[in-house]
């Protein structure tokens, strides 16, 4: 029986203490205020960081930026001088600005914002139908039109607001979800591995279920942040912005798909789905080493063959619910395998890593160097798959350039240029050259190291499709960033090793298991 | 000096992997085994350095993925930069993506053949090459291993016979 060593939990505790200082500096650090956005923008752009390049992308106006949308609409309604609704909207729009100034003099955040717009817009539609009114609005059209400039500035200002707002939620978001995804990944590997009857596996079935363990803790945390983010603690999601909504006739479209309690339900679902998996079958393999005959062992077949099924299905909307919707003008139809591939070959580098882990410490004596050779040709394997849907997708959107498209790697190569070719580097280049060679395929040093690399490469993947829409060309790597991933990482680690002693590191009565132990390549 | 071989023949291969690793350590010199399908581990027994395909595919490809860049950027930028549909064509990288299942395609066939022809000139075959073949019957259920001949022509019947073979003969070469 394997029991996590004192170095490691510690380290592991270790982590998550300064992980979790790390979450709540990036909290503390988040503008409270517009102003205080100013400042921090200042700082930065003295600082010679990115805030350079933002002004000039932002007059550009590219679509998926809730703020940058209400800036055109009132441009547009300042042009047309004889459409009553966009005059409407222009007034409500600049009511908005008004009621802005105000909370920043009163100091009130974001919800307060929410709620006086709304009673703005309540008060316009009711009065908009009658005649006098019109002539009304008309002159103070003219006013508002002087302040146009200002109007924009300020509407300019709030979405970067917004932006340094949303910097620590995403960054634990994107550590949260990534973590979770890598020990469902492996479950995805393991399922594979039963339904496909591999001779080699079976003796690293329980390095498999042990990463599984952190499933219920990661899936249990990012059911929190979601429901955070429902009830508008965030501004992670835009289309969860009612304010937003009401001006945005493409998310209007989908709002019988993207609205919050759907969303919700749907991701209970995934969830409890996948945690009753890996449940079932963790338990029916404890009664397989107990059994007289190999019934467990059909009936986890039978279980994991119904969970890969159920798996493709909610893998592909669980990444339109979690990912994509971060740009809900924005799809692409082959983005849940895209996903699916960054996150199960991280799930396999990471069984790779704990195995030699626990090789080094002395246990697992039955693995060999051929079990691990597997798992590196499947890093191989599976890194090149990532790279194909990322190419995929990529050359597809610009070799046709349609606009509405094209604005999602716009956005990356502008704003995000090294982590987005960077992380080719990582999760492609570096494998492909290092992984090819089957002698270093058994060395234990470099499968280690380049499996770091694909992991780090992997999170800057993740990194890259979340932060863009999240906080746009305000991202760094920085506290908030590392803080959460170690927090992740250091909870990963804890769950993980201890549930690894809670059951003997081989499986016994497992029909494959002679094979495996004996499995040589 | 002898030209003489012995040919040791076997109907299982079993027994010739087990005949070979006792060939082996009674130091006769093995010239070559025939056998009907692959032997997994026979070249392991035998001693046989590991092949070095591999890493001429690799160079291959290296090949072909340079000859593929330097093709397309000699037409597409270098020689008639035409504006196609509006692809940028005013350097490599910009319209790298457009090349690149072209590049791949490339770095696969110069791999997959050049290592081909490569396997094919090491290994001498050719379309009307005289078949090498000692005994018809390895192609279809026998093994045979040729050793050299050193010392006693019966001590090494003998010896061949008892590790199994069905027939041994000894055979001048020429």
């Amino acid at each position: 029986m394997y029991t996590i060593s004192r170095n490691l939990r510690i380290t592991a505790i270790l982590l998550i203490i300064l992980g979790g200082i790390g979450i709540a500096v990036g909290f503390m650090q988040a503008p409270k205020t517009i102003e205080q956005a100013q400042e921090i923008i200042a700082k930065n752009s003295e600082h010679g960081g990115h805030g350079e390049a933002h002004g000039s992308a932002h007059t550009a106006g590219h679509g998926d930026a809730h703020a940058a949308s209400k800036v055109e609409a009132h441009k547009d309604a300042a042009q047309t001088e004889e459409a009553k609704h966009e005059g409407v909207a222009h007034e409500n729009v600049a009511h908005k600005n008004d009621t802005i100034k105000k909370a920043v003099d009163t100091a009130v955040v974001a919800a307060a914002d929410v709620k006086s717009s709304e009673s703005v817009v309540a008060k316009d539609t009711a009065v908009a139908p009658v005649a006098p009114v019109v002539h009304e609005e008309a002159a103070k059209k003219d006013v508002h039109a002087a302040h146009d400039d200002h109007a924009a500035h300020q509407a300019h200002l709030e979405h970067q607001f917004h932006q340094l707002q949303n910097k620590p939620w995403a960054a634990l978001y994107v550590a949260c979800i990534f973590v979770m995804l890598i020990s469902l990944g492996v479950l995805v590997f393991y399922a594979i591995q039963q339904v496909a009857q591999a001779g080699w596996s079976p003796v690293l079935f329980r390095v498999m279920q042990g990463i599984t363990a952190y499933l219920p803790v990661g899936s249990i945390i990012f059911f929190v942040i979601l429901v955070l983010s429902v009830m508008h603690f965030n501004h992670l999601f835009v289309w969860m912005d009612e304010e937003v909504v009401k001006n945005d006739k493409l998310i209007q479209g989908k709002s019988g798909y993207l609205n919050p309690t759907f969303w919700l339900i749907r991701a209970a679902i995934f969830l409890i789905g996948w945690n009753l998996y890996r449940y079932l079958s963790r338990k029916n393999c404890l009664a397989q080493d107990a059994a007289s005959d190999d019934s467990f062992y059909k009936k986890n077949f039978k279980l994991s063959a119904g969970f890969l099924v159920f798996f493709i299905v909610s893998e592909s909307i669980m990444a339109w619910d979690w990912i994509m919707s971060f740009d809900p003008h924005w799809f692409s139809t082959l983005f849940g395998w895209y996903v699916f591939a960054s996150f199960f070959v991280s799930g396999i580098t990471t069984i790779a890593l704990v195995t030699l882990y626990l090789q080094s410490v002395g246990e697992l004596k039955f693995v060999n160097s051929s079990h691990v050779h597997d798992l590196a040709k499947f890093m191989f394997g599976i890194s090149v798959f990532w790279t194909y849907l990322w190419f995929s997708q990529f050359m597809l959107i610009w070799y046709a350039n349609i606009p509405e498209e094209v604005t999602y790697f716009v956005q990356r190569i502008e704003d995000y240029n090294l982590p987005f070719f960077g992380m080719l580097v990582m999760n492609f280049l570096f494998p492909l050259l290092i992984l090819i060679n089957t002698d270093f395929k058994r060395i234990k040093w470099v499968i280690v190291m380049a499996g770091i690399v694909i992991l780090l490469g992997h999170y800057v993947d993740f990194f890259n499709m979340i932060m863009p829409s999240a906080v746009g060309d305000q991202w760094f790597i920085g506290i908030p960033e590392i803080g959460a991933l170690m927090f992740f990482v250091g909870l990963f680690l804890l769950v993980v090793f201890t549930a690894l002693g809670k059951a003997d590191l081989l499986v016994k009565r497992n029909p494959f298991i002679e094979e495996s132990k004996h499995f040589h390549y | 000096m002898t030209n003489k071989v012995i040919h040791a023949i076997y109907n299982d291969d079993d027994v010739l992997m087990d005949a070979v690793k006792a060939t082996r350590a009674a130091h006769h010199h093995i010239e070559e085994v025939y056998t009907p399908f692959p032997v997994h581990g026979l070249d392991k027994a035998m001693g046989l350095a590991p092949t070095r395909l591999a890493i001429c595919a690799f160079l291959y490809g290296v090949c072909g993925i340079s000859f593929a860049t330097w093709m397309m950027n000699n037409i597409m930028i270098v020689d008639w930069p035409q504006d196609i549909g509006g692809k940028p064509s005013f350097s490599y990288i910009e319209n790298m993506p457009a090349f690149v299942p072209v590049m791949f395609e490339m770095t696969v066939f110069f791999a997959a053949h050049l290592m081909v022809i490569t396997f094919y000139m090491r290994s001498k075959l050719w379309p009307f090459k005289e078949a090498e073949n000692p005994d018809v019957r390895t192609t279809d259920d026998h093994f045979l291993m040729e050793v050299e001949l050193k010392g006693s022509e019966e001590e090494a019947v003998s010896f061949f016979k008892s590790t199994g073979a069905v027939e041994v003969k000894v055979i001048e070469k020429h």
